[in-house]
């Protein structure tokens, strides 16, 4: 005898089949996402399977009795998305392009706030059988929530950084709490009276415990840390998902776990720096080792500066955060231009890392419509540095500092650096004798082929372009 | 223990799921040029958002007004993650698509 086969209704079958094409379609989008020449087609790919996802929802879902979403609950769903979906959509358009880090960051934060949400509802839910799926759930998704929201303040400058051990003993307590919670709960051995106050309770620990993550660890890694939440973000959606049975939910946040582990390793290696030593090591905060005597620096005016950089036959620029917050990128692609005119060869070296985030100085400078070919990445400059006759610094430090090769009790010894040093001259253009971002002496400024321009970079960009036109 | 194995048992299928889907969200963004690196943050990060689903299950059943609260909030914060993410990565990309000829 056969089994008989029973299938669900016509709506249940074609959601189900929505969701694994919505799943398929975050798939593709990811894939074409790493290319540079299919990423944006990736980017549409990846919102039409959410599109779809959410559609097919909001039609065809069915609950245990069979019956779909009310009108009312449908009509004030899509009321709310509509609202959102236009202010999220306004959020991402206004914003500048050099807030794009925070950008990431707080809507990392909704995510993961949305998904601690979804797992707080679903322990009222009779139906809802696994306690230690959803715990987990609302754990990560709180610690996402919280954390991204420290990482954006951090980056928005409105966040300052605590430094102490004492947190790193705090946050392996908090750990402990969270653990215990979670096992002493999911073994059955909480009574029914006391749950809703544990659950509360392991929600309040998580939200603390994602401030106190990232607390202590210095602006500069942000980057890093915003990689790492946004793949929490992700495995809390994959536990929502478990609880449903949501292809979609599963799939697409395990992607985006995984995916965003990976990216995190990348953007580690790039800084040549385990995970572990981002989240424990408090980079920022400790005394640089490397204090030695620092030396005297020269200055150079604009115009002495322009004479250089013109009768230079080539010339690299070598942009950092700094240019990116004077909103320097379209004057400096307008002195690149003059430049050019002149018959100077100019080229950009990108550091992976240059920015705030791996690739925002990509960004920055395709903005400025800086033709692509004139951005030349680290690994392929470096080589021919000794040949090149004058290195502009544009609001780079850290990234430039030799300290990184030759002193190894720095704290940035060993991650790959631009070698600006290593050309025949250097000019800086800073703002003053601050130190970087990782607060570390750069002893590149103290070098004797190492000219300072102090003052705002857009300000000095747009001396040094009067000067060169009057050459 | 026993619940454990149970908990395995009923759950294979999409535990080996799970699996596989990481292997390939691994292997899908191996090898990305660091160019990339924010943009696929960003565009993975809208794709996270997929927790709107959830919200919307919960919302669209709501009949106590904690349920509804709540639904409603976890809905808007999952479409300022979809729509905002989409849309900056969108942005981003754009700005990429401007110059004329590609890398050598």
């Amino acid at each position: 005898m056969l089994p008989i086969l029973i299938l669900p209704s016509t709506e249940v079958v074609v959601l189900e089949f929505s969701y694994m094409l919505a799943a398929l379609f975050f798939v593709v989008g990811l894939r074409f996402l790493s290319h540079p020449d299919t990423a944006r087609k990736g980017n549409l790919w990846a919102a039409a399977g959410m599109l779809l996802a959410i559609a097919a929802t909001l039609l065809l879902y069915r609950d245990g009795a069979g019956a779909g979403i009310p009108l009312l609950n449908a009509l004030v769903i899509l009321i709310t998305i509509a609202f959102a979906g236009a202010a999220g959509a306004i959020i991402a358009r206004k914003v500048k392009m050099t807030a794009m880090p925070q950008l990431v960051s707080f809507f990392n934060a909704t995510g993961g706030g949305a998904s601690a949400l979804v797992a707080l509802m679903e322990f009222s839910n009779p139906g809802n059988e696994s306690t230690l799926v959803t715990m987990i759930g609302l754990v990560i998704g709180s610690i996402a929530f919280s954390g991204s929201l420290i990482a954006y303040g951090k980056l928005d400058g409105k966040v300052g950084d605590i430094f102490s051990p004492f947190m790193t003993y705090l946050n392996i307590l908090m750990l402990a709490v969270i653990i215990f919670m979670v096992v002493f709960v999911s073994t059955g051995m909480a009574s029914p009276e006391i749950m809703p106050y544990l659950i509360y309770a392991l929600l309040a620990v998580s939200l603390l415990h994602g401030y106190t993550i990232v607390m202590p660890i210095g602006g500069a890694d942000m980057p890093v840390v915003i990689s790492l939440l946004n793949s929490f973000t992700g495995i809390a959606a994959a536990m929502a998902g478990f609880i449903y049975n949501n292809q979609a939910m599963i799939l697409g946040g395990i992607f985006v776990g995984a995916a965003g582990t990976i990216l995190t390793l990348l953007m580690c290696r790039a800084m040549n720096r385990s995970l572990f030593n981002v989240l424990i090591g408090s980079f920022g905060g400790q005394k640089a080792g490397a204090d030695r005597e620092a030396g005297t620096i020269k200055e150079v005016n604009a115009s002495d500066a322009a004479i250089l950089i013109s009768y230079s036959k080539k010339v690299v620029i070598i942009p950092g955060y700094g240019l990116a917050v004077a909103h320097a990128q379209h004057i400096c692609s307008e002195l690149e231009e003059l430049l050019e005119e002149k018959g100077v060869d100019v080229k950009y070296a990108i550091h992976p890392v240059a920015g705030r985030m791996p690739g925002h100085m990509n960004v920055l400078l395709a903005e400025a419509e800086v033709s692509y070919d004139k951005l030349v990445e680290m690994d392929e400059i470096n080589p021919d540095m000794p040949n090149v006759d004058v290195v502009l610094v544009i609001g780079a430090n850290d990234v430039v500092n030799p300290a990184a090769i030759d002193d190894p009790s720095s704290p940035i010894y060993g991650m790959p650096i631009i070698k600006a040093h290593e050309a025949k001259n250097v000019i800086v253009l800073k703002r003053g004798m601050g130190k970087g971002y990782a607060a570390i002496e750069n002893h590149l400024f103290y070098q004797d082929h190492t000219r300072m321009l102090f003052g705002n970079a857009k300000d000095t960009l747009q001396k040094l372009v009067m000067e060169a036109k009057n050459l | 223990m026993e619940q454990a194995l149970s908990f395995f048992w009923e759950n294979r299928e999409i535990i080996l799921i799970i699996l596989l889907s990481v292997f390939l969200g691994i292997e899908v963004i191996s090898n990305v040029p660091s160019v990339l690196h924010t943009p696929l943050m960003s565009g993975a990060n809208a794709i996270s958002g997929v927790i709107i689903v959830g919200g919307i299950i919960l919302t669209g059943y709501a009949d106590s007004a904690l349920e509804w609260i709540l639904g409603i909030l976890a809905v808007l914060m999952g479409t300022l993650n979809v729509a905002g993410g989409f849309v900056v990565t969108d942005r981003m990309l754009e700005m990429f698509k401007k110059r004329k000829k590609k890398t050598k």
